[in-house]
């Protein structure tokens, strides 16, 4: 049965011409619900809509 | 006077530039040394035995015409093998790398190093592309702890920890994203330095993070580490993240006192998943420097998981050639996790940096009332290698992931962090000395402090 996330791996696998081989797409999966994990946490978290992303860039 | 194994860099340079001992003479026991013990060690993946003994002997050749030399005169030091090495392809701890043509000229730090009279004697092991937290190297094996070779070094900087804890060398360069200099000087009993985000240069080393990535150096003691870190400070045009500010050497003030100082401990998030190692070690140091206050640093889980998404993604970004012509190349469990880093959308890539500026502002807030802040560096001391999982306040966790989950929401916004080594029995651990950006003299100056009590030491290597 496919997981919840293997669409969208295979749709950004060929958006990014970035191959993802059968045996590598647990780990890959895995590896993605972490991400996405830590990513939400930090979504969830209200910030003010004139906060600057933090690299710094000298013009 | 001969060498001993664990003669500082201080006590080297003193006695090269006073002629009691050759550079060269210096440079042969090192190189000795390593062949001894590094078949155990592995921490070495190049030695520049020639390059080595030209530079020592032009070292020697300017003491005899009594000329002014540097502050580290014939002092060997190695670097993680992600700094340019003249000669040698930059392999960043991988195997595409190595079919880099050959640098053309040294990083920028090497070069101020060797100004300095330092003499450099090899390139170190690395976890691969220095997305790692253990030591463990899958083409090059693993460096091995020098304390007991069948534990961690600690990563990425794995080979420069090994090396600077079994007193193979006295100074090694390193690089720190997220903890790849406090994480390996944690688990081997040593110094190190990483500095304020943007305060040396990474021109010719290969990235990792562009957002994140710091160079600094490892050491046996607090003087040696402020050598080194004076002798490479200053801006370069060639590192877009470098700064402008002038040299601000450190070595001056070491023996100031700490009495003026507010020192207090990180509450909170970093009081938490620890080994009862760790707690030790972060008491014992809270204890020496009189440190009773403890202070709440907000919402760190969410700076460690921002840093981990910037990581993945920026990394991701950096190899997504090298994964799609070559990812079989990789360690399956690096390339996986990049992979994945790919995948993530950009928007929350977005938030996460938008969070970092937030995150930033909470600590100057912190920095008004404190100058230095405790932390451990750790949660344990050096896992066994191969090790994957471990109990944290009962719960089992991956031992790779979480290596580095109180170095993490430090190294997020850039602060400068000594790590101090309290050298507990069996295995040492570190502590981090943290102050507010450009505080690097305020954190050497409390290492230094901790040092002179004995309360924080390098130990002598007894694993080999």
């Amino acid at each position: 049965m496919a997981e919840p996330l293997d669409d969208y791996i295979d749709a950004v696998s060929k958006a990014l011409a970035l191959p993802v081989e059968e045996a590598w797409r647990p780990a890959v999966r895995a590896n993605l619900e972490v991400s996405l994990r830590l990513a939400r946490l930090v979504d969830e978290f209200a910030l003010p809509d004139e906060t600057e992303p933090a690299p710094i860039f000298t013009a | 006077m001969t060498t001993k194994p664990e003669m500082n860099a201080a006590d080297i340079a003193k006695a090269v530039a006073g002629g009691k001992m050759s550079a060269l003479d210096v440079t042969e026991a090192t190189l000795a040394r390593i062949k001894q013990h590094d078949g155990v060690l592995n921490s070495f993946t190049d030695v520049t035995a020639d390059r080595a003994r030209a530079k020592a002997r032009a070292v020697d050749v300017q003491i005899a015409a009594g000329k002014t030399v540097g502050p580290l005169a014939g002092v060997p030091f190695a670097v993680k093998n992600l700094f340019d090495v003249a000669g040698l392809p930059t392999r960043a701890g991988s195997k595409i790398n190595r079919d880099l043509v050959p640098s053309k000229r040294d990083a920028t730090l090497i070069e101020r190093m060797e100004a300095a009279g330092a003499v450099l004697v090899g390139a170190l092991n690395m976890g691969e592309y220095a997305y790692d937290f253990t030591g463990e190297n899958v083409h090059d094996g693993p460096s091995r702890n020098p304390h007991d070779t069948t534990r961690m070094t600690g990563g990425s900087s794995g080979g420069s920890g090994s090396a600077v804890g079994g007193a193979l060398v006295p100074i090694a360069l390193g690089s720190d994203t997220n903890g790849s200099i406090r994480v390996p000087s944690s688990f081997c009993g040593i110094f190190g330095l990483k500095p304020t985000y943007g305060r040396l240069s990474r021109a010719r080393s290969f990235p990792f993070v562009a957002s994140l990535d710091h160079l600094g150096p490892f050491a046996r003691s607090v003087t040696d580490l402020a050598l080194a870190y004076d002798a490479m400070q200053g801006p370069d045009a060639d590192d877009a993240a470098c700064t402008t500010r002038g040299l601000e050497p450190t070595l001056p003030l070491l023996a100031n006192p700490t009495s003026d100082l507010r020192i207090a401990i990180a509450g909170g998030y970093f009081q938490k998943n620890l080994f009862p190692e760790a707690v030790e070690a972060v008491s014992r140091v809270a204890k020496a420097l009189g440190a009773t206050k403890v202070v709440d640093v907000p919402e760190a889980v969410r700076a460690r998981a921002a840093a981990y998404v910037i990581s993945t993604t920026e990394g991701a970004s950096l190899h997504l050639d090298r994964l799609r012509k070559r990812p079989n190349d990789f360690d399956p469990a690096v390339r996986d996790r990049l992979i994945a880093g790919a995948m993530v959308p950009a928007p929350l890539v977005d938030r996460a940096q938008k969070f970092r500026r937030w995150y930033r502002a909470q600590f100057a807030e912190i920095f008004k009332s404190v100058d230095v802040l405790i932390a451990p560096a750790t949660p344990c001391t050096a896992p066994k290698l191969g090790q994957v999982n471990f109990n944290l306040d009962g719960v089992e966790l991956p031992v790779r992931a979480n290596i580095g989950i109180h170095t993490q929401p430090i190294s997020f916004i850039g602060l400068p962090v000594v790590a101090v080594p309290v050298p507990i029995e069996p295995l040492p651990i570190g502590v981090q000395i943290i102050a507010a950006p450009w505080r690097e003299d305020i954190a050497l100056r409390v290492a230094h402090a901790l040092e002179k009590m004995g309360v924080v030491a390098a130990p002598s290597p007894k694993g080999f």
